[in-house]
């Protein structure tokens, strides 16, 4: 079986390849979609802690919980998100990251 | 079965990564979506792996189901064209790519440092071992006992004992986020 440093470099390399759309893509629907890649990124190493450290024999669930709530508020998180893209297409037309400047001074 | 396992595991971590990259790859967000499905099938393979067959299953059901669908439902509404006509400027490229690169210099170095682990053994012997902290006559107890791992009993065991509070918490945290987006989506009416 792989070990942890192995599990450890795969979630590393999801997270940084998330972290890389979030900051090169301008469709903020893409910039979204590594969100959650980052946040899974997380999970899969949760997971791997999870299994590499067991309690008595059996893997240690309090990491799997974690995961349990993550997957559940990512999928809040991901409803509300996409009702503010909706809204916000609504408004501008647009969900172009570069045709957002109302903010900037 | 045991020999198959790293194979397996490099098999399911190139197809979620390879995935992982179509995303930001491709122009068109319905084939991103798709990659993304691919990604998270590919990372379910793998928590099946370490597992974890409650979360793999679930990773599939409310990702590549529930989430994905919202997502390619929310593009194909938005109706979106204009995005191949666009030139991509090369000071966010170039940053970006520092900034990624950075971070992986910095996660293979402390990697490196890191005192590797294998995985400790779960087989029939360990999981007979470990049946004794249940009741006797429980499913758990019994599963445990023939070796094989009750992983759904054992999660939720623990989600509705040690965890009841932080799961009612979520409760109400999906019924806001129910009516937060009902809200959200209504036309605004002057």
């Amino acid at each position: 079986m792989a070990s942890l440093n192995d599990y450890l470099l795969v979630s590393g390399l999801l997270f940084s390849i998330g972290l890389a759309g979030v900051v090169l893509r301008r469709n903020i629907i893409i910039v979204f979609m590594c969100l959650e890649l980052m946040l899974s990124a997380a999970n899969l190493t949760l997971v791997a802690f999870s299994r590499f450290n067991t309690v008595e024999g059996l893997p240690d669930y309090t990491g799997q919980m974690l995961v349990f709530f993550v997957i559940t508020v990512a999928a809040a998180e991901v409803a509300v998100g996409l009702a503010i893209i909706v809204a916000l297409y609504r408004a501008r037309q647009t969900i172009h990251t570069d045709d957002l400047v109302t903010l900037k001074g | 079965m045991e020999h198959l396992q790293l194979p397996l595991f490099w098999l399911f971590s190139t197809i979620m990564l390879i995935g992982a990259c179509a995303v930001i790859a491709f122009r068109n967000p319905i084939s991103s979506a798709l990659a993304m499905v691919t990604s998270f099938v590919g990372l379910a393979a793998l928590f099946i792996g370490l597992s974890a067959f409650f979360v793999g299953v679930i990773q599939i059901l409310v990702y590549s189901g529930a989430i994905m669908v919202l997502f390619l439902f929310i593009i194909m509404l938005l109706d979106l064209t204009d995005d191949k006509k666009r030139s991509s400027n090369a000071a966010p490229l170039f940053a970006g790519i520092a900034l990624v690169g950075a971070f992986f210099i910095q996660l293979i170095g402390v990697l490196s440092n890191l005192p590797d682990k294998a995985a400790p053994e779960i087989n029939a012997e360990t999981l007979a071992a470990s049946a004794e902290k249940f009741p006797k006559d429980s499913k758990i107890s019994e599963a445990l006992t023939s070796g094989s791992l009750p992983d759904v009993h054992l999660i939720g065991h623990t989600l509705f004992t040690d965890y009841n509070f932080p799961l009612q918490i979520l409760g109400v945290l999906l019924l806001v986020a129910t009516i937060g987006v009902v809200v959200l989506s209504k036309r605004q009416t002057n």
